[in-house]
C-alpha cells in the first residue's frame, strides 16, 4: 500500500539552503540526533507502509496503520513458541499497540510522517510523549515476527559471520554477549543487534580517523518500547524479552527462551539483508554529507537573509493545493 | 500468623584486643519467606499456579541474586574496588527491591476466608474516605494508574508521612515506593509485572485488577497505617 506524501511547497527554503544559512534551526520537526545530516531517517529494511491515507468529507488526510501478520501462520514456530503464544502476543498485544496507535494520532501533526519518525518525535529525547509506546511497539514487533522464521537458528554466513567475528571476536562470543544483554535487561524491554554508523556529532569536529571502524556492530538492549533508531542506529536483530512474549512457553525461564530463539528461532536472511540495506544507506549518508560540507564552503551566507524558516518538512499552508 | 523472619545474620568474627581497625560488616543472607496461606487459597482472584511461581520462582529469584550482589558488593568495598561497587547499584536496587515488594504484597492479599476483601475499617477506612471520597473511588484510580503503568512495576497506596495524606504512585519495575519519596510508606502495593496475572489474565492487565479487590489483605494495610501515623 502506497504512502501519499504531502510535496513540500517549493517556495519554502530546501534543507540544505537553509542549513547553510544557519546551522541550529529550530522547528517542531528536527531531528536533535541528526543535526548535520538527512532530515528523514528512513529506516533501510522498511517495507511499504500498511498505512491507508484517505480524505474525508473536508478534503483532510488521514492515516490509519493496519496490523500486519507475520511472516509465517501462527503455528509455524511451533514446539519452540506456541501458536497460543503468537496468538496472544500478535492477536492482542500488537493489534492493541496499532489500534492505539491510530487512536493516539488521529487529527494531530503525526499523521503525516512515517511511523519511523513518529518514532523518534515522540521520543523527544527521552522525555517520550503519549504516542511513543504504542507507535514504537508498533515497529517492534513488525521488527520482532521479522527477526524469525520457522527453521531459523542455526550461524549466519558470508559479510554479516565476517563483521561479528571482528566486532565480537567469534560467534560464540557474540552469541553469549548477545544472549547476557537479554537476560540482564531488567524488567521489560529488548535486546538488539545493531549497525552503528554514526560518527561524533559535535560541531566543527572532525574524527580524523574516520575508517570503516566507526561502522560496527554492537549489542544493546533497551527498556519497555525503547528501541536503537532514537540512538540513530541500524536495528538488524531483536529479541522481545517482555514477559509476554515468553510467558506461556517458559514462565519465569527467561534464559531458556533465550537460548531457543538463538537455536530455532532467527531468521539469519532477515538479518543480512538489513545488514546490506544499513551499509548501503550509511554509504549514502556519507556521500550526501561529503556533499553538503563542500556546498558550506562554496557558498557564502549573507546577513540580512531573512530565510529563517528553516526544517518545514510538513506543510500546513492553507494555500498548499499540491498537496495529495 | 507471623511470617518467618526475612533475614539470618552471619556476623564475622571481631578481633577482642586487636588495636588494628579490622573491617569487619555483618553479611545479611535473606531467604523466602513462608506464604501464610496455601497456594490456592486466593482463588479464583488468583490462580493456585500463579501463586506458586510468583513465590517459589520470581521472588526465591530475587532473593537469590540479591543475597550474590550483596556478597560482591561486600567484596568490593573491602578490596576499596569502587568501580565494582558502582555497577552493583543497579543489581540491588533491582534484586532488593524485588525481595521488598513481593514481602509486602504476599501480606497485602489473603483468602476470602481470612478476611481477604473485606473493606477496610478503622482509620484507614476514614483517610481514605476523606482522601478519596470513597473505597470505591480509590479503587477506581489505583487500578487505572495500575492499567496504564507501561512495562513492569507496580500500583501503590501509601502513606506521605510528612504531609500526612494518603498518595497513589507508581513505580518501574522493582523500584521500592520510598524511590517516589522518602517520606512514604507502602500499605499496599499491586504487583503489575506480567508474570503476577499473566498465565490467567493474559493481556488483560485491567480483569486482574478489577478481581485483586476481592482478596485485598486491608487488616493487614490497616495496621501499617495505624502504627505509622501513630
Amino acid at each position: 500500500m502506497k504512502r501519499k506524501k504531502k510535496k513540500k511547497n517549493p517556495r519554502k527554503p530546501t534543507r540544505r539552503m537553509a542549513a547553510a544559512t544557519s546551522m541550529v534551526t529550530s522547528s517542531s520537526f528536527t531531528f536533535p540526533f541528526q543535526g548535520l545530516r538527512l532530515p528523514i531517517l528512513s529506516y533501510p529494511c522498511m517495507k511499504p507502509e500498511r498505512r491507508i491515507m484517505r480524505k474525508d468529507a473536508s478534503n483532510v488526510i488521514t492515516a490509519t496503520y493496519e496490523l500486519k501478520p507475520p511472516p509465517y501462520p501462527l503455528n509455524a514456530l511451533e514446539p519452540h513458541m506456541s501458536r497460543e503464544t503468537l496468538e496472544y502476543h500478535w492477536g492482542k498485544h500488537h493489534r492493541t499497540y496499532v489500534e492505539n496507535l491510530n487512536k493516539q494520532i488521529v487529527g494531530t501533526d503525526l499523521e503525516g510522517p512515517s511511523l519511523e519518525d513518529i518514532i523518534i518525535v515522540t521520543y523527544n529525547r527521552g522525555d517520550i510523549l503519549p504516542a511513543f509506546n504504542s507507535a514504537a511497539q508498533a515497529w517492534n514487533h513488525d521488527f520482532f515476527w521479522e527477526s524469525t522464521r520457522p527453521g531459523g537458528g542455526g550461524k549466519p554466513s558470508g559479510d554479516l559471520l565476517d563483521l561479528i567475528k571482528r566486532d565480537f571476536g567469534s560467534f560464540e562470543r557474540f552469541t553469549e554477549e548477545f544472549q547476557s544483554a537479554a537476560a540482564t535487561q531488567f524488567g521489560s524491554g529488548y535486546a538488539w543487534l545493531a549497525y552503528k554508523a554514526n560518527r561524533l556529532g559535535v560541531e566543527n569536529a572532525v574524527n580524523p580517523w574516520s575508517s570503516d571502524n566507526d561502522k560496527k556492530l554492537v549489542i544493546v538492549k533497551s527498556p519497555n518500547a525503547v528501541n536503537p533508531l532514537v540512538w540513530d542506529y541500524f536495528p538488524l536483530l531483536t529479541i522481545d524479552v517482555w514477559e509476554h512474549a515468553y510467558y506461556l512457553d517458559f514462565q519465569n525461564r527467561r534464559a531458556e527462551y533465550i537460548s531457543m530463539f538463538m537455536e530455532k528461532l532467527v531468521s539469519w536472511e532477515a538479518v543480512n539483508a538489513r545488514l546490506e540495506k544499513a551499509k548501503a544507506e550509511a554509504a549514502e549518508r556519507e556521500m550526501e554529507e561529503e556533499r553538503r560540507k563542500k556546498e558550506e564552503e562554496e557558498w557564502k551566507p549573507t546577513d540580512g537573509d531573512d530565510d529563517d524558516e528553516g526544517l518545514e518538512m510538513y506543510v500546513d499552508s492553507d494555500d498548499d493545493s499540491e498537496a495529495e | 500468623m507471623a511470617l518467618r523472619s526475612l533475614a539470618t545474620r552471619k556476623t564475622l568474627t571481631l578481633g577482642l584486643n586487636s588495636t588494628r581497625l579490622t573491617q569487619s560488616r555483618a553479611l545479611q543472607t535473606f531467604s523466602l519467606p513462608d506464604l501464610p496461606y496455601d497456594y490456592g487459597a486466593l482463588e479464583p482472584a488468583i490462580s493456585g499456579e500463579i501463586m506458586q511461581l510468583h513465590h517459589q520462582k520470581h521472588h526465591q529469584t530475587y532473593i537469590t541474586n540479591y543475597n550474590k550482589a550483596l556478597e560482591q558488593l561486600h567484596e568490593a568495598i573491602q578490596k576499596g574496588d569502587f568501580s565494582t561497587v558502582a555497577k552493583l547499584q543497579s543489581a540491588i536496587k533491582f534484586n532488593g527491591g524485588g525481595h521488598i515488594n513481593h514481602s509486602i504484597f504476599w501480606q497485602n492479599i489473603a483468602p476470602i476466608r481470612e478476611e481477604g476483601g473485606e473493606p477496610p475499617k478503622g482509620s484507614l477506612g476514614w483517610a481514605i474516605d476523606t482522601n478519596f471520597g470513597s473505597l470505591e473511588s480509590l479503587i477506581q484510580k489505583i487500578n487505572a494508574e495500575g492499567a496504564a503503568l507501561q512495562g513492569s512495576g507496580w500500583v501503590w497506596l501509601g502513606l506521605d508521612k510528612e504531609l500526612k495524606k494518603l498518595v497513589i504512585e507508581t513505580t518501574a519495575n522493582q523500584d521500592p515506593l520510598v524511590t517516589k519519596g522518602a517520606h512514604l510508606v507502602p500499605l499496599l502495593g499491586i504487583d503489575v509485572w506480567e508474570h503476577a496475572y499473566y498465565l490467567q489474565y493474559k493481556n488483560v492487565r485491567p480483569d486482574y485488577l478489577k478481581n485483586i479487590w476481592k482478596v485485598i489483605n486491608w487488616k493487614y494495610a490497616n495496621g501499617v497505617y495505624e502504627k505509622e501515623s501513630a
